[in-house]
């Protein structure tokens, strides 16, 4: 029997029923099935990839570029296509996503179920944002094209729907032209949560891409300390373009042991990485590839956090006492013994997005990596929950695997219904059953 | 300089169209043969995307022997010279699946070796007179010895392993390369449903095939460790050998 899926947090568990490898993306055929998920290639960390029970659809062999207009920057392809695979078309010709996360390993399908944004988000919104078209094969047996024009209901829920309007068989995309693969980068100290919004907030006037790391392993008045990251591509071009790319650098063998990744170890590895710059500000240039995916080198680090697994919390809040929220959301964190070494916070911008679902809201956006530890680290999460939905703000399906469903859907109240008039009745996953199951009784 | 001509038939299979992409990528100029009409529009729109400076499509079965002449006709009309023919296509069954339809059983050879045997010899005598160029052939590490679980399929790969021996002595001498491939079970959509212990990539193997068609090997195992398993496995007495399972 092969094995089963998995999602990059390792948990939950689930055992597809079975998994079908799409060979084509033209071939997909719903029509005989009641329960698919699209799988492309499981970087998303909760269980919105994963349909336990079900079928998995895996479409990472739907890789073929249909279109490439080197003068427009134009893109369309099969689903499945890796933006790793884009890029290393693409770049040479001068292009560049427009919007990338932190790892190139997702699919264009994946990219436009979870509506991704990237650094950049406060100059160009979401991944959605860039989609020309797409094509939808549902289960009524017909592919259905969708652009802003056409089908455009289906569009907006298809864009952050989390895979569950149809299979997603090809996406256009608009490229943004690069002249050089170089970056330049500046990394600010900054002392508390406080001074890190406001270099924030100022450097999103001058620079494309801002993300800050924060030391979430402080408290007081040094909680939410960390370095202000902000860069831009070189304007000149400089003959990089046709740059090589780097396979990884290391492969994680096994799941480490748990102790690798616990409170103690994440704690001495903040304050390493925090002290490691003396200077209050660092200039550099760099490559593409470490500026936006320093992790991609080391294949599987997921592994590192052992047989329980790891999950991601993601939450928005508005920017109006968004750093008192934040504040909150932090110190109940570490209440609740939560660790993290990959703590994340960003301003997210004005632009909207077509996207019914996608998460994306003006304000700021806390991310952080935690192993899973137990009964206290979920209360914790439910907690700040609690605090993030009373001041308006929201969690992240792409991140999630434990929001309650009243707390969802609350979350989600004002595009939920309109949303789940699109999906298609062949489509589902472990994610959509978790946060529907307990209210059905409602609807 | 005039950029490298390769003919891939059954360019949409799995380990095709790896390699396809590898010659796209450094400008090639393609000739491409399919049976799936739109599979194959696909591939070409691809290949052309990540830099083939020329893709031509001819939609052909390949057990329609009639056309064999007019499918090389029409490669030599885009390539000129040809520098890379490489033969992909195939189909995979277990002796189980095809053992009392005696004509499934025979339409498989028929796809998997006297197809082959045919446009191998027509590419060899069209590209006789160019002095140069490459004849690759996929075959399988199932040739090697009959076994009770895949028999068919086996001499089927046997068959065309055996003929390129000879072809390859025959074209030796006229500057001609011909490369017969041997991979293992490779993670491509023939071996869909079929758990494999040693499932190599696609990637991989047409990394390798396109290294040994620089390089001029004839015969390539694929991935390496192949190599030493079939020199094993080729040393066991038939006695033993009859009363394997698998």
């Amino acid at each position: 029997m092969e094995q089963s899926p998995t999602s990059w947090g390792r948990y939950p568990q689930s055992h597809a029923a079975r998994i079908v490898d799409a060979s084509w993306a033209h071939e997909v055929d719903l029509t005989r099935h009641h329960s698919v998920i699209a799988y492309g290639l499981g970087r998303s960390y909760g269980d919105v990839c994963l349909n336990d029970g079900g079928t998995v659809l895996r479409m990472h062999r739907c890789d073929r570029i249909l279109s490439f207009d080197r003068q427009t920057g134009v893109i369309r392809a099969e689903a499945g296509l890796s933006i790793a695979d884009l890029l290393r078309i693409v770049v040479p010709h001068g292009w560049f996503v427009a919007v990338t996360p932190g790892t190139k390993f997702v699919t264009l399908g994946g990219a436009v179920a979870n509506d991704i944004h990237g650094k950049n988000h406060h100059r160009v919104g979401t991944f959605g944002r860039h989609v020309r078209s797409l094509a939808l094969r549902r289960s009524d047996g017909r592919e259905h094209l969708c652009s802003a024009t056409e089908n455009q209901e289906l569009f907006q829920a298809t864009i952050g729907g989390m895979g569950l309007t149809g299979v997603i068989t090809w996406v256009e995309i608009a490229l943004i032209p690069i002249a050089s693969r170089r970056i330049e980068q500046e990394s600010i100290k900054a002392r508390s949560l406080g001074e890190l919004i406001r270099l924030t907030d100022e450097s999103d006037v001058e620079w494309d891409y801002t993300v800050s790391w924060i030391d979430v392993m402080q408290r007081g008045a040094s909680l939410g300390r960390g370095l202000v990251l902000r860069g831009r591509f070189h304007e000149q071009a400089d003959g990089t373009l046709g740059g090589p790319w780097n396979g990884p650098l290391l492969r994680v063998p096994i799941q480490g042991p748990s102790w690798l990744l616990s409170p103690l170890t994440i704690k001495a590895f903040n304050a390493v990485w925090y002290n490691r710059q003396i200077s209050r500000l660092s200039r550099t240039n760099m490559d593409l590839e470490p500026f936006f995916y320093p992790l991609d080198g080391v294949e599987r680090w997921n592994l590192l956090y052992g047989q329980r697994g790891m999950m991601q919390y993601q939450c928005v809040v508005p920017s109006e006492g968004g750093e008192d929220t934040m504040r909150r959301v932090l110190s109940t964190m570490q209440g609740g013994g939560i660790s993290s070494f990959l703590a994340v916070l960003k301003k997210f911008g004005m632009l909207t997005s077509p996207g019914l679902m996608s998460f994306p809201r003006p304000g700021l956006t806390l991310t952080l990596d935690m192993p899973i530890t137990g009964r206290r680290m979920f209360d914790a999460l439910d907690h700040c929950d609690r605090i993030v939905h009373e001041v308006g703000g929201r969690v992240y399906p792409a991140k999630d695997a434990r929001v309650s469903a009243a707390m969802f859907r609350s979350m989600y109240a004002d595009v939920i219904e309109r949303f789940e008039a699109s999906i298609d009745p062949a489509m589902s996953s472990s994610f959509w059953r978790r946060v529907t199951s307990s209210t059905k009784e409602i609807i | 300089m005039k950029s490298l001509s390769v003919v891939v038939i059954g360019a949409t299979s799995g380990i095709a169209q790896p390699v396809a992409r590898a010659y796209a990528s450094r400008g090639a100029t393609l000739f491409l043969l399919a049976r799936n009409a739109e599979a194959l529009s696909t591939t070409a729109s691809d290949l052309l995307a990540r830099g083939a400076s020329r893709v031509e499509t001819m939609v052909a079965d390949v057990q329609d022997s009639a056309r064999h002449d007019e499918i090389v006709h029409a490669a030599k009309g885009t390539c000129g010279t040809i520098d890379v023919v490489l033969i992909a296509h195939g189909i995979l069954r277990n002796q189980q699946e095809i053992d009392h339809d005696v004509d499934e059983m025979l339409r498989l050879f028929e796809v998997n070796a006297t197809s082959v045997l045919s446009l191998a010899q027509r590419f060899g005598l069209a590209m006789e007179s160019q002095g140069a160029g490459t004849i690759a052939v996929i075959t399988s590490v199932a040739g090697e010895r009959g076994r009770r679980s895949l028999y068919t399929y086996g001499a089927s790969k046997a068959a065309v392993s055996h003929f390129l021996a000879g072809m390859r002595g025959r074209y030796k001498p006229l500057g001609i390369n011909v490369l017969d491939i041997r991979p293992g079970p490779v993670d491509t959509p023939m071996l869909a449903g079929r758990p494999q212990p040693l499932i190599a990539t696609a990637d991989a193997v047409a990394r390798d095939i396109v290294k040994a068609i620089d390089r001029g090997t004839w015969l390539l195992y694929t991935p390496w460790y192949w190599r030493f398993v079939m020199a094993i496995v080729r040393l066991i007495p038939e006695r033993i050998m009859m009363r394997l399972k698998y």
